[in-house]
């Protein structure tokens, strides 16, 4: 192969592999790239034109493989929607649930031929669930951090925090994101605390409502954190591959991760960016 | 018995196994990644010091002892095994040998066994036999058990509810359910806990105890929990946070004591997945970190009652008088009424 043509393969891997960033852990409301989740992308030429061929890995062989069924297919469409991909080959490596998964996307089998009897229907209300639990979690983020930067602000009080009152951060842009995923409004009046529907809660809801949304944010973050630790043990050096995740960052992450910052401060004290 | 600045506590550790995956007792593939998890598991979460060389973590009947009583602060531990037949030739969880062990040293040890509702009418005679021969207290269930084409059940499965009312008939009381990643159909959330919401709401007079506090779904077993009075949490898999993620640690910790209180948590170490030793040294010196101030400080009686006391109570292992305590209020959040119980999609 020429020069030339190395150089234009490199280029079409980076092409494909920031492609992939639309894949999404459903579980841990991250993208497959920043994950570590990619082990190998590959663009090689065949007769028929390009070929890309797509390497997955997990935190263990054990984990769930309807996610995994759902990012490697999500995997597949996204390099196949690529113009200039004329073969695509995804691939799941080292799950106990392997060769189900590989055999299916390579005869672009849907979920349901894939796994046949364990299958009912589909996994759009799986994905649900967790769009869902993203926004939960986005929400929570956005609330503690009003309440922490204001220790004597009553809890009820958050259920009437609208959109324009939360400052122009990383968690406020989050949440957007995680509004916009399940239709609700992003108007400046819109109400922060509201269920997948929209709706608002009465004052003497709101406490609980933001506990539970806790709840639901510790255990992402929590997850998505050993699960990071797990791959990078499962995968000596996947931590390369690894992007830092702020939320729920912990002292003993600098020991593997350079590029974390440990002056990062936890949310309980970002006061500054509320109260300038 | 662990004894620091004055203060004694009784230890039980509620989850310990005695398995063997030894490559000659892998039946496939699935074996080997079985136990490699665990090992990963074990690698990832413990100090180094505490790191097993992978030899001896494939099988340590000869530590066992030693690891839970003489090093461990162990006062009484209890068996939970998983099968898991598709994967090893005896099983994962070594029955015989537990049960001897058990046996032998019955102030020490607790044997419960585990079944299958996929087994259908001879698996209810098989319990029946299992819970005279082990004299069974409680059983320890696997949901994503693999069972020819089915890898997994639910709890609300209607022959499940055939097994619980035997268990209910025999006095086995308290029922360890452990989630994994497969269950049918797949088109649902493997780690969902709902189903214990309608056991436990069915069987009162039984207690439900999730292993790993429902990690990686804390959210809804708190939820769960907080409602029925009789789910429990376990420890298992959550403790040995403290060392990396002593964050995460505190925030499960504090979420749990907000949902469920006191006294329906309990300790393990969920050995030989880690040992207790370095488990218990820690979670006596542990604190809530002070800038998580939504969390109040843990206090001795809690940490007493977590490692041990709430275990004991639920088994009617005997706790020297000195080293007793009574029961907390019920917790603030419930349990609730019924129909206040939906807040749809928080």
């Amino acid at each position: 192969m020429t020069v030339a043509g190395l150089a234009r393969d490199r280029q079409l891997e980076k092409e494909a592999y920031n492609a992939l960033a639309v894949v999404v852990d459903p579980e841990l409301d991250e993208p497959v790239t920043d994950l570590g989740f990619v082990r190998s992308l590959t663009v090689h030429v065949e007769e028929s034109g390009l070929g890309v061929e797509v390497h997955l890995r997990l935190p263990t062989s054990f984990c769930s493989p309807n996610f995994a069924w759902l990012m490697c297919s999500d995997a597949k469409d996204a390099i196949t929607a690529l113009p200039w991909a004329h073969r695509v080959v995804v691939a799941l490596d080292d799950h106990h649930d392997s060769d189900l998964v590989n055999a299916g996307l390579a005869a672009d089998a849907d979920y349901k031929q894939t796994f046949r009897h364990e299958a009912e229907k589909d996994l759009e209300e799986l994905r649900t669930t967790f769009r869902r639990k993203a926004h939960t979690a986005a929400m929570e983020r956005c609330l503690t951090a009003l309440l922490r930067a204001d220790p004597g602000r009553p809890v009820e009080s958050v259920g009437r925090v609208t959109l324009a009152d939360l400052p122009a951060d990383r968690h406020t842009a989050a949440l957007l994101r995680r509004r916009a995923a399940l239709g609700l409004p992003a108007g400046p009046q819109s109400l922060v605390l509201v269920d997948h529907t929209g709706r608002g809660y009465p004052p003497d809801r709101v406490p609980m409502t933001l506990r539970r949304a806790r709840a639901t944010r510790i255990s992402i973050d929590g997850n998505a954190h050993f699960c990071r630790g797990l791959l990078r043990t499962r995968y000596p050096g996947s931590e390369a591959d690894q992007a830092q995740r702020p939320e729920g960052a912990e002292p003993a992450d600098v020991s593997y991760d350079p590029g974390y910052d440990p002056t990062f401060i936890p949310l309980s004290t970002l006061r500054k960016e509320h109260h300038p | 018995m662990y004894t620091k600045h004055g203060e004694s506590y009784f230890i039980v550790d509620a989850h310990i196994a005695l398995w063997d995956a030894r490559p000659e007792n892998q039946r496939n593939i699935h074996g080997k990644q079985f136990i490699d998890c665990f090992y990963d598991y074990h690698r990832n979460l413990s100090p180094e010091s505490e790191v097993w060389p992978y030899e001896e973590y494939l099988y340590y009947g000869e530590r066992l002892m030693k690891d839970l009583f003489e090093d461990g602060y162990v006062d009484h531990a209890i068996f939970q095994p998983a099968l898991l037949g598709e994967f090893y030739h005896t099983g994962f969880g070594q029955t015989d040998e537990a049960f001897a062990l058990a046996q032998q040293h019955p102030d020490k040890l607790t044997y419960n066994h585990c079944f299958d509702p996929r087994n259908g009418e001879m698996g209810l005679e098989q319990l029946r036999a299992d819970a005279e021969r082990f004299g069974l207290k409680g059983v320890k269930l696997y949901t994503a058990e693999w069972h020819g084409e089915s890898r997994g059940w639910k709890l609300d499965d209607p022959w499940a509810y055939r097994y619980f009312e035997l268990c209910r008939e025999l006095g086995i009381r308290n029922i360890h359910i452990h989630k994994g990643p497969t269950i049918r159909p797949l088109d649902r959330d493997a780690f969902d806990v709902s189903d214990v919401d309608h056991v436990a709401t069915d069987f009162t007079d039984l207690n439900f105890v999730i292993e790993h506090v429902g990690l990686p779904r804390l959210d809804d077993f708190c939820w769960i929990a907080t409602q029925e009075p009789n789910v429990h949490g376990g420890l298992a898999v959550a403790m040995p946070f403290m060392h990396t993620r002593p964050r995460y640690f505190a925030q499960i910790i504090g979420e749990l004591l907000y949902w469920i209180g006191e006294d329906r948590i309990q300790f393990s170490s969920d050995y030989a997945i880690w040992t207790p030793k370095w488990l218990v040294e820690r979670f006596v010196d542990f604190q809530i970190p002070e800038d998580l101030t939504e969390y109040a400080p843990l206090t001795v009686a809690q940490k007493k009652k977590i490692l041990g006391l709430n275990a004991a109570k639920m088994y009617d292992i005997p706790v020297p008088p000195e080293l007793q305590l009574p029961d907390a209020d019920e917790a603030e959040t419930g349990p609730r009424e019924p129909g206040q119980a939906d807040l749809a999609g928080v």
